[in-house]
């Protein structure tokens, strides 16, 4: 529905099938994603959104399904790679729901060990390195140039001699987004990078991302539950049930696709919209539940 | 039960240490109380009792968990704690200070009044675990990988010296590189397969390939002589001096060179030197290579290998690097055990060894270079002075190992600095 | 043919008794998730309670044998256990929590105390037994070569057959299996809905202990010799059987246990008797490398 024709997708996902064991966790899920633009993945608990990173990260071999990442003109297929090659070539980068920095380094290592490739190779397999040759004393000096830069950007210049298992929750999940910015990706990855944020913390999180699709200029995958996060800074919204596509396009077209509200709020038992729920979501989507649950109720097509 | 600070809850405290005494007399009944004794001349076992052992045994465990309850409630256990975290930081802030006073004591020990033959022989013993606690520290503490068979390096190390030797009239200076080569080609093809395994499991297997090796040491007669060992390895020499009385036609020896009098203790002293000296080297190496992107990765898998994937790190030859590296050291301090005894047999390379060296690692702090110059002195050190106490070494440093597990999980001095620092004012951190 | 069934005989016995050590090491994996390492010297000690028990109702006149076993083998689960469950309270249960390497450290320490504990009570020399149980008979001759089973044997396959029913059945059957199970699935939710998971853990160490001393006991009639140092390469082998059935699978434990057991008969029997143990080991490393979740286990899916 997005299709801009003109443009080669960064991200081609298609036929994504995964199953453990009875369970289908995906099934047959095809999507694209571009760079300079923020795609968000939404659907409801289980849905299978965060099986998608796993797949497209290396965690999970997909059952079936092609994955094609394009990167300087290489097409590179995700499914058939290790997850740190991913990485490395490919240049995928994630954040996880539960996050995972290196506690017991400090805020700027956890910076230089994402540039870890560069520096490898700058250190010539550490021979370089060991003998302190200026060729690596250059590039260490740029690594801490991007890392200075990131820290900068989420605002933890004060800390970067802090264990990072000491940051408070919300400088954590800061900090694990340029962790991963600091691998030079074309994707980022992020999985509820909103969650257990205030409502401060989050609209920078909003700044953050929109000024790293702007300026990077790289594409950015979003898994997010806060509907404030996804309806104000998405190009395009993806939205999953039980590891189905029900709806794909932006954020206005999703947030009226009847399907969508179904699989949020169901349709034969809940009635009404509970007054709990409407506080937790934007006026406009509230509004258009409102309109639907005067409508008469459509045959359920699942 | 659990008792406010000031006014201990009597009646709990000592129905707890009741139950404690209780535990203790079903502990020590059957194998304190009773004692096996070989009557000699056929007659088999006999058994005799003990019984005052065990009272005293079930009384210890009474009066020692009333007193700790008693009294260690308090805040005691807190302030040594921090005392030791602080000490922990004063090593790392002074460390430039204490390694040089270290150092300078080290070269200087030797010409001591008080250093006689004995004591530069438990230095140089105490030296060559120093230096296997460095080498196993970059595979355990940087990488966080655990090897317990580590001593298999070692032993690589050695027999590839002896057997050089033996067969290639190869001298201790040109074994000592292939020693270090052998022993990292075995780590590598040890590490291979198993280093994406769990690790617990890599734990284990390391072990077992400890048992591999040794097993074959002793049954591979026609190669390692088997239990006899390999006798008659070319002692070092000091750029080609001998460090002999009278040395072979055509050679200089040391004390001829320099015009001294010829003394056994030359010997002694040069190899305490030369392990000094390989010791340092692995100090250094590995202060290095911790601040290279390899040492970083290593420390990155040791904190968390899912998120190192996903940064694009190879984790399996992350770790065969560390694996490769520790076993490379491990081999050159093998080599230097080879040479200093004169002899290799596959009696010194059992797991109890690499138990011990673990012990020199996990005890000094993981990671920390101090802890085990720290550790392989209690350990190796004071037991082999006081001969008396060697009987309970192993007994006290097992207790000690689960003991600093408990109460100190990072080992009794650990602090860490970061590799690098951004050189920008920092706000106060809170103490983790 | 008869040689082999001999070997045959021979490995099923010796399997029976690793298969019971490993079921302590299976079970601590399943509900801990680490390698009790210390174990192997529970089997050590529990071998060694027998053998003491053994001298102590020679020395009181209890001959008749069958009465002397029973007693020995109520007592040497009875002490050993007590072994078990202070190992867990002392040396793992402050370490839950903790980082991952430092049960595992704790349990290495533990169990090299262990060893010295028992070496400096009881001397490092070798303990022989005199026989106990004698006696057997031949099954099958031919060839000049004749099949004898000892009474010996089948005491110990009928008792360890036995026990691992039993164990079989208070798992599935009783809340403390329900509770170690559930535990085993989820420690965290466990405790949410009511089990007292600190209690079930104690009571999966006893257990494993009294299953071990069993072992001792089997050990020490079986051989006739024990010293301080068997716990290790016993316990080895252990871990092997339980990591060959799949660690945390109950029958993987009880299968490995066999396997090992034939292999190192048929080993021992056809090969170089001296390198049986690395066998042992090489089957360990194979099994790591190609099939971690050994043949009986449960994959493991990581979880991001």
């Amino acid at each position: 529905m997005i299709e801009s024709g003109d443009r080669v997708p960064l991200l081609d996902v298609e036929h994504l099938t995964m199953r453990f064991g009875g369970l289908v966790a995906v099934n047959d899920l095809a999507f694209q994603a571009s760079d300079r633009e923020i795609t968000a993945i939404i659907g409801p608990n289980g849905a299978g959104k965060t099986t998608v990173f796993n797949c497209l990260t290396g965690f999970y071999k997909p059952t079936v399904g092609r994955l094609t990442l394009r990167r300087d003109g290489t097409e590179f297929y995700l499914e058939q790679m290790d997850g740190f090659r991913i990485a490395r070539e490919a240049g995928v980068a994630r954040t996880f729901q539960n996050i995972r920095l290196f506690p017991r380094m400090s805020v700027l290592e956890n910076l230089m060990v994402a540039q870890h490739n560069t520096l490898m190779r700058a250190s010539g397999f550490s021979l370089a390195g060991l003998l302190g040759l200026p060729r690596y004393t250059r590039a260490e000096r740029e690594a801490l140039d991007l890392a200075r830069f990131w820290l900068d950007r989420v605002n933890l210049t004060d800390r970067a001699d802090w264990d990072a298992g000491n940051l408070p929750y919300g400088a954590q999940r800061r900090l694990e987004i340029a962790r991963a910015m600091c691998t030079r990706p074309v994707l980022l990855c992020l999985d509820e990078p909103a969650a257990g944020l205030n409502a401060r913390e989050s609209y920078e999180l909003n700044e953050l991302l929109i000024d790293i699709r702007d300026r990077i200029g790289i594409g950015v995958l979003l898994i997010e539950h806060d509907m404030s996060v996804v309806m104000q800074i998405s190009d395009h919204v993806i939205v999953l049930d039980y590891g189905r596509k029900i709806s794909d396009g932006d954020p206005e077209t999703v947030r009226n696709d009847p399907a969508v509200i179904r699989a949020y709020l169901g349709t034969e038992e809940e009635e009404e919209l509970p007054e709990e729920v409407a506080e937790d979501l934007p006026p406009e989507m509230v509004r258009a539940l409102r309109s639907f649950e005067d409508r008469p109720h459509e045959e359920d097509g699942h | 039960m659990s008792a406010r600070a000031g006014s201990p809850d009597f009646p709990g405290i000592l129905r707890d240490s009741g139950l404690v005494a209780l535990v203790a007399l079903f502990l020590a009944f059957p194998l304190v109380g009773f004692h096996t004794i070989d009557q000699g001349g056929g007659a088999g076992m006999g058994i005799e009792t003990r019984f005052p052992w065990v009272v005293v045994a079930v009384a210890a465990a009474f009066v020692g968990r009333f007193l700790q309850l008693a009294l260690l409630r308090t805040h005691a256990p807190v302030a040594v704690e921090r005392s030791l975290s602080r000490l922990g930081e004063v090593f790392q802030r002074n460390t430039v200070w204490i390694a040089a006073a270290a150092i300078t004591f080290a070269i200087v020990l030797p010409m001591l009044p008080f250093a006689d033959r004995r004591l530069v022989d438990l230095a140089t013993l105490v030296l060559t675990y120093v230096m296997l606690g460095w080498g196993l520290n970059i595979v355990v503490g940087l990488a966080g990988l655990l090897d317990l068979g580590y001593v298999a390096f070692y032993a690589v190390g050695a027999y590839s010296f002896a057997l050089f030797a033996l067969h290639f009239d190869f001298t201790f200076w040109m074994a000592l590189p292939i020693a270090g080569l052998f022993a990292a080609a075995f780590g590598v093809l040890l590490g291979f397969p198993v280093l994406r395994l769990r690790g617990d499991y890599l734990a284990i297997v390391t072990l077992g390939f400890g048992e591999i090796i040794r097993i074959i040491l002793l049954n591979w007669y026609p190669v390692t002589r088997g239990p006899n060992g390999i006798s008659d390895i070319p002692r070092p020499s000091f750029f080609g001096l001998e460090f002999t009385r009278r040395p072979a036609e055509g050679e200089v020896a040391f004390h001829e060179f320099f015009g001294l009098e010829y003394s056994g203790l030359h010997r002694i002293v040069f190899l305490y030197y030369l392990i000094l000296a390989l010791a340092l080297i692995t100090n250094l190496f590995t202060l290095r290579i911790r601040r290279l992107p390899i040492g970083r990765a290593w420390e990155a898998l040791r904190e968390d290998e899912i998120a190192c994937r996903t940064l694009g790190i190879n984790p399996t030859n992350t770790k065969l690097s560390a694996f490769a590296i520790g076993a490379m050291f491990g081999g050159f301090a093998g080599s230097f055990f080879a040479a200093r005894q004169g002899f290799v047999s596959p009696e010194s390379f059992t797991f109890v060894e690499s138990a011990l060296i673990l012990a020199v690692v996990v005890l000094g702090g993981m990671g920390s270079q101090v802890g085990v110059v720290i550790a392989a002195i209690i350990l190796v050190g004071l037991p082999e002075w006081f001969r008396d106490l060697q009987e309970y070494r192993m007994l006290v440093f097992g207790g000690a190992m689960v003991a600093i597990m408990v109460w100190r999980p990072r080992g009794l001095i650990a602090h860490r600095d970061p590799t690098v620092r951004l050189g920008v004012p920092q706000r106060p951190e809170p103490s983790a | 043919m008869e040689y082999f069934l001999q070997q045959l005989i021979n490995g099923l016995t010796l399997g029976a008794i690793y298969g019971l050590i490993a079921i302590g090491y299976t079970m601590v994996y399943g509900i801990i998730g680490m390698i009790n390492f210390a174990h192997g010297e529970i089997y050590m000690i529990g071998a060694f309670i027998s053998f003491i028990a053994f001298l102590v109702l020679g020395a009181i006149g209890v001959t008749w044998v069958p009465l002397a076993l029973a007693i020995v083998l109520v007592v040497a689960m009875l002490f050993t256990s007590v072994y078990g469950w202070t190992v867990e309270r002392l040396a793992y249960r402050p370490l839950r929590g903790s980082f991952r390497l430092a049960p595992l450290i704790s349990a290495i320490g533990m169990s090299i105390f262990l060893q010295n504990y028992v070496q400096l009570l009881q001397g490092a020399r070798v303990k022989p037994l005199q026989p106990i149980v004698t006696g057997g008979f031949v099954i099958m001759e031919g060839g000049g070569f004749s099949v004898y089973l000892s009474y010996l044997q089948i005491i110990i396959i009928v008792v360890t057959t036995v026990l691992m029913a039993m164990f079989w059945a208070i798992l599935s059957r009783t809340s403390f299996g329900r509770a170690q199970r559930a535990c085993q699935q989820d420690r965290t939710m466990a405790g949410l809905v009511g089990v007292n998971v600190d209690r079930t853990i104690s009571l999966t160490f006893v257990a494993g202990a009294a299953l071990a001393a069993v072992a001792g006991l089997m050990v020490t009639l079986h051989y006739g010799v024990i010293d301080f140092f068997i716990g290790f390469l016993a316990g080895l082998k252990a871990f092997t059987a339980a990591v060959l059935g799949g660690i945390g699978s109950l029958p993987g434990a009880m299968l490995g246990g066999v396997l090992i057991g034939l292999i190192e008969a048929f080993w021992s029997a056809y090969f170089d008797v001296e390198y049986k143990d690395v066998a042992a080991f090489g089957i360990l490393i194979l099994v790591l490398v190609f099939k971690p979740t050994g043949l009986l286990g449960r994959p493991e899916i990581e979880k991001v």
